[in-house]
């Protein structure tokens, strides 16, 4: 598993060039968050997804190939705080309320809606964590949960380096060509071989 | 009057100095072709969308110029695609303008709409989709910008029928900001320190070089390097004519149908100076059993074809041009002990590689009964004295144009190297005849591929260009009957082409001179008078039907494991 925060533009199609990367070399994205940042024309996207380590390096200089990504960073390894949120829906049989809250509690999970047939709680924590907490509530009853996906920030500051603007049109030297038109040498070895 | 986006587009393309444009139009680029009408821009009206692609290509890559195609929403847009997968395999510039349906009926299944955002997304570097006209000048600059600068690549602009309509204000892009497009030119002073220390160090040097030489139009750079070490040098497919091949040091094309010495060179060298060059699946072959004593220098403008598929011992990424210029003002500095200290083995290892050019070399086969398709590539290589431009389409004759023909200079030898498009040759040599009015164009194709772009023979007339259409002719799709012969047990499936028009009728429904020849005698004087007729023509040479293109490194094995020739039958 490899995990990718990225800082991209906010523009249409950015998520469809983000997951092309993906698809195209057959890796199934395990889960993607993205959002505004404090800045509206900027996205954050973590993507955790399923790939050989030895493809890590390659994946994020793809990212970075990207025109819309201003920056990709690969925090797999690297010093983060990751974090995931859980919503659960738990059906249960009225006997179990009290203890359910208590077992809730024990993984900071907070109530966001109670009715008749149950609760709806709200957890965050590393996926860990959230595994643990979606199995206990599984035995007091039936289940349905929404998790978010895993969002990270990494611990050391990661400035992006952005290119600066150019100009246009008739300013810009375009790559004209010059062909090489020196004399072929004399008395040329017959390089077919 | 206001202008409107048609106009707009156009004053763009103008500023950006196009001055042609490959193209059909269609119902919502009426706009574009109502406002072509009064501009200077010449625009060619080819017979299919996937040829204004390739022909776009075909300029692009004889001048070093983006090239520029349109079509229109829909069907024109989806016929773009092959073209622009080819452009994007081998780093051409393009930029590909479609009409769209009008913003209200997007996502209405509009006639002739089609998603061309989403569908180009994989086949373009970059492409935009412009809503408004106030985004469509600094769309068309940036994807200018883009398609020509860091590793070139196509990018395509969408634009619907109402914003070409729509009148405006129109102000001059002064700047393009793509805070995210980041380009890295010069190349590390410290890595091209270390990588001449690298080449003083080496026994056994080889150049590696590719089509990143011919883009960042580096062969002066090329040479100053090759001469300067005096090591042998190479030439990838996409790279033909970066080194001339008169060069003394010039070894030849490696890879699949490389030559033995290529390949040999390959595999016995100590440093691979490789440079703008991909390490494809059909040049490495095996990839594990590649160059396993080397040590390799890769230097590329783009990040992620380092160690993509071989480590590189010592990257610099940079433009290939600039870094060139430094490593060899690098290598002159060298104090003249460090210059000299492995002289005699890197002599010696000169004097290997010659033994292997003469113990096999590339020679071409020729018979007296029949032309052999060798005898063919071998007849344009002497008439064009490796200063014609040779637009080959894809399959075997593209092999052996690669092996015998020379080109001494690169933007000679066209040809779709990484996607392997057939129907690549004949549009391709029409926007290089464009692009080069007065050179002498070759269009190389099979009998396949001829027959997939036999409706540009309209544009060929139409245009009047005088493109010089060869057609090697042996009744087959040769390549996939090659690999019929070799690893299907010669269970020829579907390879037979057994009908093939009247060249003569054909070339002369277009108004052209067409003829065919079978006999190794009349060959050299059918093309002499092919090249020296005025105007197009075209000449289908009849040529052996079951050669197969050798030296073959068959799927799998390591380069050194060459099939050099047909297996000698026991009597």
């Amino acid at each position: 598993m490899q995990l990718i925060s990225l800082l991209l533009e906010n523009k249409p199609g950015a998520l469809m060039r983000v997951a092309g990367v993906l698809t195209a070399r057959g890796y199934n994205i395990e889960s993607l968050t993205v959002a505004r940042t404090s800045d509206p024309a900027l996205s954050r996207m973590s993507i955790v997804v399923d790939n050989d380590p030895a493809q890590h390096v390659q994946l994020i200089k793809q990212m970075n190939k990207l025109i819309n990504v201003l920056q990709a960073s690969d925090l797999t390894e690297a010093p983060a705080v990751r974090r995931e949120m859980v919503l659960v829906r738990v059906r249960t049989a009225m006997q179990n309320r009290a203890v359910i809250l208590h077992e809730g509690a024990a993984f900071g999970a907070r109530v966001v809606d109670s009715s008749m047939e149950g609760f709806a709680l709200e957890a965050t924590g590393d996926p860990e964590k959230l595994d643990e907490f979606i199995d206990v509530m599984r035995a007091y009853g039936e289940v349905e949960i929404t998790r978010s996906g895993l969002v990270a920030v990494p611990l050391e500051p990661r400035k992006p380096k952005l290119a600066a603007p150019v100009e246009t049109g008739r300013n810009r030297p375009l790559p004209m060509v010059v062909c090489d038109r020196e004399p072929r040498p004399q008395g040329a070895v017959d390089a077919r071989l | 009057m206001q202008p409107n986006g048609a106009n707009i587009v156009l004053e763009c393309l103008e500023r950006e100095k196009v001055e042609c444009i490959f193209g059909y139009p269609g119902g919502v680029t009426l706009p574009l072709y109502d406002a072509l009408y009064d501009s200077p821009i010449r625009h060619i009206l080819v017979r299919h969308e996937q040829n204004a692609c390739f022909a776009a290509e075909g300029y692009a890559r004889a001048t070093g110029k983006p090239g520029v195609c349109c079509a229109t929403s829909g069907p024109g847009a989806t016929n773009l695609v092959t073209g622009l997968v080819d452009a994007m395999m081998d780093s051409i510039p393009v930029v590909a303008i479609t009409g769209q349906v009008s913003t209200k009926l997007i996502g209405t299944d509009a006639f002739q709409e089609a998603d061309t955002f989403g569908i180009t997304r994989s086949c373009t570097k970059h492409n935009f989709f412009v809503k408004t006209l106030a985004d469509l000048p600094q769309a068309v600059h940036e994807a200018f910008h883009i398609a020509t600068t860091g590793r070139p690549g196509p990018v395509l602009i969408d634009i619907p029928k109402d914003v070409l309509q729509a009148r405006g204000e129109y102000s001059q892009v002064s700047a393009i900001h793509l805070p995210g497009y980041k380009l890295f030119a010069e190349g590390h002073a410290g890595q091209i320190r270390r990588a001449a220390q690298m080449i003083w160090e080496a026994e056994k040097p080889y150049v590696y070089a590719g089509g990143g030489i011919v883009a960042a139009d580096a062969s002066g750079e090329l040479r100053a390097l090759v001469e300067l070490v005096d090591a042998p040098a190479v030439c990838t497919l996409m790279g033909l004519g970066a080194l001339p091949a008169s060069h003394p040091n010039f070894v030849s094309m490696p890879g699949m149908h490389g030559s033995y010495a290529a390949n040999m060179g390959m595999s016995q060298a100590d440093l691979l100076i490789a440079l703008g060059v991909r390490f494809d699946d059909r040049v490495t072959g095996k990839l594990a059993a590649f160059a396993p004593h080397a040590k390799v220098i890769h230097v590329d403008i783009d990040p992620s074809e380092i160690g993509k598929n071989r480590a590189a011992d010592l990257p610099v990424v940079g433009d290939v041009k600039r870094v060139l210029k430094k490593l060899v003002a690098a290598l002159r500095e060298s104090p003249e002990a460090v210059k000299n200290r492995n002289e005699a083995s890197r002599t010696s290892w000169k004097a290997q590689i010659r033994r292997w050019k003469s113990e096999h070399p590339l020679e071409p086969e020729i018979s007296t009964d029949e032309i052999k398709p060798q005898h063919l590539v071998s007849e344009i290589d002497r008439i064009s004295d490796g200063e014609a431009i040779v637009a080959s389409d894809v399959g075997q004759h593209q092999m052996w144009a690669a092996q015998l023909v020379r080109f001494h200079h690169p933007r000679l030898w066209i040809n779709s190297g990484g996607l392997g498009s057939m129907g690549f040759g004949l549009p391709a040599a029409i926007g290089a005849q464009i692009a080069r009015p007065d050179q002498l164009v070759f269009a190389l194709c099979g009998d396949g591929g001829f027959q997939m772009s036999i409706p540009e023979l309209a544009t060929i007339a139409n245009q009047s260009l005088p493109v010089k259409i060869i057609v090697m002719n042996n009744g087959h799709l040769g390549m996939v009957r090659q690999w019929q012969e070799l690893f299907y047990n010669n269970r020829l499936s579907s390879v037979q082409l057994d009908t093939f028009p009247d060249p003569e009728k054909l070339a002369g429904a277009y108004g052209f001179t067409g003829r065919t020849v079978e006999h190794p005698c009349e060959l050299r004087g059918a093309l002499e008078h092919c090249v020296n007729h005025p105007g197009p023509y075209l000449l289908n040479v009849k040529v052996t039907p079951f050669e197969n293109v050798y030296p073959m490194v068959p799927a799998g094995a390591a380069i050194h494991e060459m099939v050099l020739g047909p297996a000698v039958e026991v009597a």
